[in-house]
């Protein structure tokens, strides 16, 4: 066993997953290569959006995965770093928006 | 980065045997299956030439830049250049072969001082396809160079030239300071005497490959980003866009090891590797004469030094017959032919 939770070598035996649970593992292997074909979206869109949500999600697989594949769709640093901080917007405000719900809190009990 | 060749620098991967050698050995030793076991699988070894298609000829490893992934290794201190000699043996195995294409490469096959002399003398010999793999920079390097476009469009050559991508800092990081944009000078020029233009019969080319340890994406998608970039910011228009996986040998090899990716490289290129690309690697339909006039089946054997497995080897004893009944010869980069969509100087082969 590894002494680490994340082993980058580990992100080659995902398809592995399907060896123990071989229908629901191949049906989600179908749907995520049918999510990122081309469609109303460019593949080169659906790069940008998996890269920021795998920095929300924070999965350094996902990480790895899809800064090499914006790389090889020729996507800039610049422009990863902006959908970077387009998760991160939305992950913050999410946080942030719950401060109504300290504010009305804090309001109602305060005379 | 450097501005002087692996040779000139005396390190190791500058030399054949050591880089063959490096690539036979560590991960492939036994986590990863050589490309001889993956033919073996397929019962395509040894591996068989097609027909003869494109005759490609080395002119030289002269080049004014020192891009960080070449795999000649070119540069300004390479000294070898092909003669006027070996270039009369060319021609006269160009007036008598079955191959429809011909294809100059280098270094900087324009800096060969016979250049314009042999381009002359082969176009009088109706190649149905002539090409000259230009750096574009080469067109802007010299007063005596910028008259290329005219001088390629009067006898109906047929430019490729290489732009890793449509951004001034990824093109520079690669290829040199300053290279971005002495490239679209070059594009431009090359557009103002009808190459690349829609209607125009003059065809221009560009070649894509990635600038890093990754490997190339589809090559529709990435020639649509290119021609819409390029149009916008600079109004250059081309034909089509070649994709071309970096192979591991010379400089990218280099690369690969000093940056620590020799490893995930391998891993990537074995784990992409597509059966299907093995039916049209070029070197079934190529054959490379080296400055020297040596055969090899592909320019990366040229440079890895794997002469064509025949009891026919140089260019003055050229028999097609013969030549086509060789096996071809393989290695661990060969890999780099086969990741997915299949990668050859004429882009993805699948």
């Amino acid at each position: 066993m590894s002494d680490s939770y994340y082993d980058p070598k580990d992100l080659r035996k995902f398809p592995k997953i399907t060896e123990w649970s071989e229908e629901v593992g191949t049906k989600f292997f179908d749907y995520y290569g049918k999510v990122f074909e081309k469609g109303a979206l460019s593949e080169r869109e659906k790069s940008l959006i998996a890269l920021a949500v795998s920095h929300v999600v924070k999965c350094p697989y996902c990480i790895d995965a899809y800064t090499q594949d914006g790389l090889q769709r020729g996507i800039t640093k610049e422009e990863m770093m902006e959908a970077v901080h387009a998760g991160a917007a939305i992950e913050s405000g999410a946080t942030l928006v719950h401060a109504t719900q300290m504010m009305k809190k804090y309001d109602k009990l305060s005379h | 980065m450097a501005t002087k060749s692996l040779l000139a620098r005396k390190k190791l991967m500058a030399k054949a045997e050591e880089q063959l050698k490096f690539l036979s050995n560590g991960i492939f030793n036994n986590e990863l299956p050589t490309f001889k076991n993956q033919l073996e699988k397929i019962n395509d070894f040894p591996l068989k030439p097609k027909s003869l298609e494109i005759l490609q000829l080395n002119l030289g490893y002269m080049c004014n830049q020192v891009c960080e992934h070449c795999h000649v290794d070119a540069g300004p201190d390479r000294k070898e250049i092909m003669t006027k000699d070996t270039m009369l043996q060319c021609l006269e195995v160009i007036k008598s072969t079955s191959a429809h294409t011909l294809d100059l490469t280098g270094g900087a096959p324009e800096m060969n001082p016979n250049f314009r002399w042999f381009v002359k003398e082969a176009a009088k010999l109706g190649v149905k396809d002539f090409i000259v793999r230009s750096n574009l920079t080469i067109i802007r390097a010299n007063k005596k160079y910028y008259d290329l476009p005219q001088f390629f469009k009067k006898h109906n050559v047929h430019v490729v030239s290489s732009m890793p991508h449509w951004t001034r800092g990824k093109t520079d990081k690669q290829r040199g300071e300053g290279v971005f944009d002495k490239s679209i000078k070059a594009l431009q020029e090359l557009n103002a005497v009808g190459y690349g233009m829609p209607n125009s019969k003059l065809k221009l080319d560009l070649v894509y490959n990635p600038s890093g340890a990754f490997l190339p994406s589809n090559q529709e998608a990435l020639e649509q980003d290119f021609k819409i970039a390029l149009k916008e910011d600079f109004g250059i228009e081309f034909n089509s866009l070649f994709t071309i996986t970096n192979l591991p040998i010379s400089r990218y090899l280099d690369y690969l090891i000093a940056s620590n990716n020799y490893e995930d490289y391998m891993y990537k290129l074995v784990d992409a590797y597509n059966p299907a690309a093995v039916k049209n690697v070029m070197c079934r339909n190529t054959l490379s004469v080296s400055w020297d006039g040596w055969l090899y089946d592909c320019d990366f054997n040229q440079m890895l030094e794997m002469k064509v497995n025949s009891r026919i080897q140089h260019i003055k004893d050229y028999n097609e017959d013969q030549l086509q009944d060789r096996t071809i010869c393989i290695s661990q980069h060969c890999y780099g032919c086969t990741a997915g969509a299949g990668s050859s100087c004429q882009g993805s082969v699948v």
